[in-house]
């Protein structure tokens, strides 16, 4: 008779994929069909009395995208040092939403971002503009989180990928359709987790096999399980500096790059419209205060976990592969090599794989997002662990989604028809509408995810970019500045948004020349990725340069700023 | 003192709170992790470089603590005003 640890041993991984793939599934319809909405309150904001902790657990799943959960470990391990920008960049921003944004917009208690910049700044051009960038920053996020639904389904259950991004398209259009922010809110609670169960899970198994420390954050900077008595930080910095690489720690980038990059993250992490719509459903502004602690001390779980595991994936992988026969390579070698994903050409015919950095005499290439995903498979664990890894990856996608599509189907049915098109449309007729513009948005998210526009590759620079260069500025000034007007607020919107346009396209897309131009033509040295950070500043000369210029705001607006700062009687999300 | 009074008064602690927050939030992250990482490296913890450790862990345990500090000041300062609910 087969024991009961050989019959686990024998379940295959796809099949595990399945059975845990289609599990976690069950429990997001089961959510959903459970928390309909039946108000544009539930619909937009979950009725605003959802708790801080769920909040939080929502928030930090909404957060973490298929980026973070698959792709940034990869570049982490590829980038060493220089990492940090993204570590550092997406949990700093929260400090910025818990000091300067969330408890103010709770208190000021409508539904959308664009409601706070028409209201504020009294007036429609305000409104419009807020609405273009939402759904600008949406869009470009949205169209990565299908796509990463569709190669999570193609890798691990070998379907096509835009099998899976439609597939992807179903579940998400059930429960954002059917529950709104309601049906969202709960099921992200299940993707968190879900998510980070999975990102752990092998991080722990890992960091035992290697250092011996259960904890992943300690063991990558404690001793190595041989015995040698070498840091493992060490060993790879020794290892990357043998085969041409820059030390692991050290880093590559130049300092006011690192510098500018980590800063547009942070301020565009605080600007991005469907994080900032998590803390509106909360009951009082102490609650947003706390869900914003909450939120970043879940997501800091898995960012300083990512650090550690990005150490043990670059140093099992050089050990494994680097001098070695081509012909040992291990069974997940093969396997990755048939998805594209390592290739290996064998250039100077010695039959050893040469990893180096010289790319004349370099034989491997690795795409960075195998880092993550084929962790488990490349320390040997189990089987259930790497089908975790695909139930995770989908929960992280998913999840981010689904937050994305809400604002945007809220931008159309709320901030467009509801306040500018058809002011006197009913309840009933706004929810439906919701329900139409998202049905809408799942299927033009599908589109860019069946047919990815070859930006994809720069949407975390253009969606930061632009969410530090228009929201940011023009929220924090109106809350912190009672005198800024709506002539000041809309041109430095503007300018932002453009000047930061205009970078991406001509040193990101090379689209204005006939060559993309070379990296010595940045503007001080600073990267697309980091524009953002100068966009900002922009924004924030222009908007006060105008503002003195122009006629101070009405009594009442300036009322509106007092009332916001004060945090009793937030009261109800209303809708009026 | 006067409800107006009293609103400014509490506006003007807040805004202290939230300058010495992000002085803090600042030096950790920009200072310790960037700036001045290469004067860190030269300390080690473990196998860790401090200005590495900062800038890929130690930052992001600053931020969740300066969080949590923030809340724990502003429910004293609700209740000292007579604003918490």
């Amino acid at each position: 008779m087969m024991s009961k640890t050989l019959l686990i041993e024998a379940v295959s991984v796809q099949n595990w994929t399945y059975i845990l793939v289609g599990v976690t599934f069950a429990i997001y319809i089961g959510i959903a069909i459970w928390s309909r909405a039946s108000s544009t309150k539930e619909f937009y904001v979950a009725g605003g009395g959802v708790s801080p902790w769920a909040n939080g657990m929502a928030t930090a799943a909404d957060w973490m995208s298929a980026a973070s959960f698959i792709g940034m470990a990869g570049i982490i391990s590829f980038a060493g040092y220089d990492g940090a920008v993204y570590l550092m960049g997406w949990t700093g921003g929260y400090v910025l939403l818990a000091l300067l944004l969330a408890p103010y917009l709770r208190k000021f208690g409508k539904f959308t971002v664009p409601d706070f910049i028409g209201d504020r700044y009294y007036s429609d051009t305000a409104r419009i503009v807020a609405v273009i960038c939402a759904l600008l920053v949406s869009f470009t996020y949205v169209a990565g989180q299908m796509r990463g639904v569709g190669i999570v389904f193609s890798r691990f259950l070998e379907v096509d990928i835009n099998t899976g991004v439609i597939i992807g398209m179903l579940i998400v259009l059930f429960y954002a359709v059917l529950g709104g922010m309601k049906g969202i809110t709960y099921t992200q609670v299940a993707q968190y987790c879900v998510l980070i169960f999975a990102f752990m899970v092998p991080a722990i198994f890992i960091s035992i096999q290697m250092t011996g420390n259960p904890v992943p954050q300690l063991g990558f900077g404690g001793e190595l399980a041989d015995g040698s008595g070498t840091y493992l930080l060490d060993k790879l910095d020794g290892l990357s500096t043998e085969l041409g690489f820059a030390e692991y720690t050290e880093g590559s980038k130049s300092l006011i790059d690192v510098f500018a990059i980590t800063l547009a993250l942070m301020v565009g992490t605080a600007g991005l419209p469907h994080v900032i719509v998590r803390f509106f459903t909360v009951k009082r502004v102490k609650d947003a205060r706390k869900s914003a602690g909450i939120a970043l001390l879940l997501i800091a779980v898995l960012y300083t976990t990512a650090p550690a595991v990005a150490v043990f994936a670059r140093t099992n992988m050089i050990e494994t592969v680097s001098n070695q026969p081509y012909s040992d390579v291990p069974q997940w070698f093969k396997k990755w090599e048939t998805t594209g994903l390592i290739t290996f050409t064998d250039k100077n015919n010695d039959g050893l794989i040469q990893y180096v950095a010289d790319e004349a005499q370099n034989e491997l290439v690795v795409d960075r997002d195998i880092m993550v995903l084929a962790n488990p498979e490349i320390a040997n664990l189990p089987n259930w662990v790497i089908a975790l890894v695909a139930a995770g990856g989908l929960a992280a996608a998913l999840s981010t989604a689904a937050g994305l599509l809400l604002v945007i189907s809220s931008s159309v049915s709320h901030d467009v028809i509801k306040k500018v098109y058809n002011p006197n449309i009913s309840e009933k007729g706004e929810l439906i509408a919701a329900r139409i513009s998202a049905v809408g948005a799942v299927c033009v998210a599908g589109y860019f995810g069946i047919n990815p526009p070859d930006f994809v590759a720069a949407v975390v620079a253009l969606a930061f970019g632009l969410a530090a260069a228009s929201f940011f500025p023009a929220i924090v000034l109106g809350i912190f500045y009672k005198r800024m007007n709506k002539e000041g607020a809309v041109a430095g919107m503007v300018v932002g948004i453009g000047i930061m346009l205009y970078y991406i396209v001509k040193y990101k897309f090379g689209w204005l020349d006939d060559t993309l131009p070379d990296k010595n033509e940045w503007w001080f040295g600073i990267s697309p990725e980091g524009f953002g950070a100068v966009a900002m500043v922009i924004n924030f000369v222009v908007s006060i340069t105008v503002m003195k210029f122009t006629k101070a705001p009405p009594e009442e607006v300036q009322e509106i700023v007092e009332n916001i700062r004060i945090p009793n009687g937030a009261g109800e999300a209303s809708n009026h | 003192m006067t409800p107006k009074e009293k609103a400014k008064a509490y506006w003007k602690e807040n805004i202290r709170y939230v300058l010495i927050l992000l002085a803090i939030w600042f030096l950790v992250s920009y200072g310790a992790g960037i700036l001045f990482k290469d004067t860190l490296n030269s300390i080690r913890v473990g196998g860790f470089k401090l200005g590495f450790w900062f800038a890929q862990q130690g930052s992001i345990y600053v931020f969740v603590i300066l969080i949590f500090v923030y809340v724990r000041l502003m429910n004293k300062l609700d209740k000292k005003y007579g604003y918490d609910e």
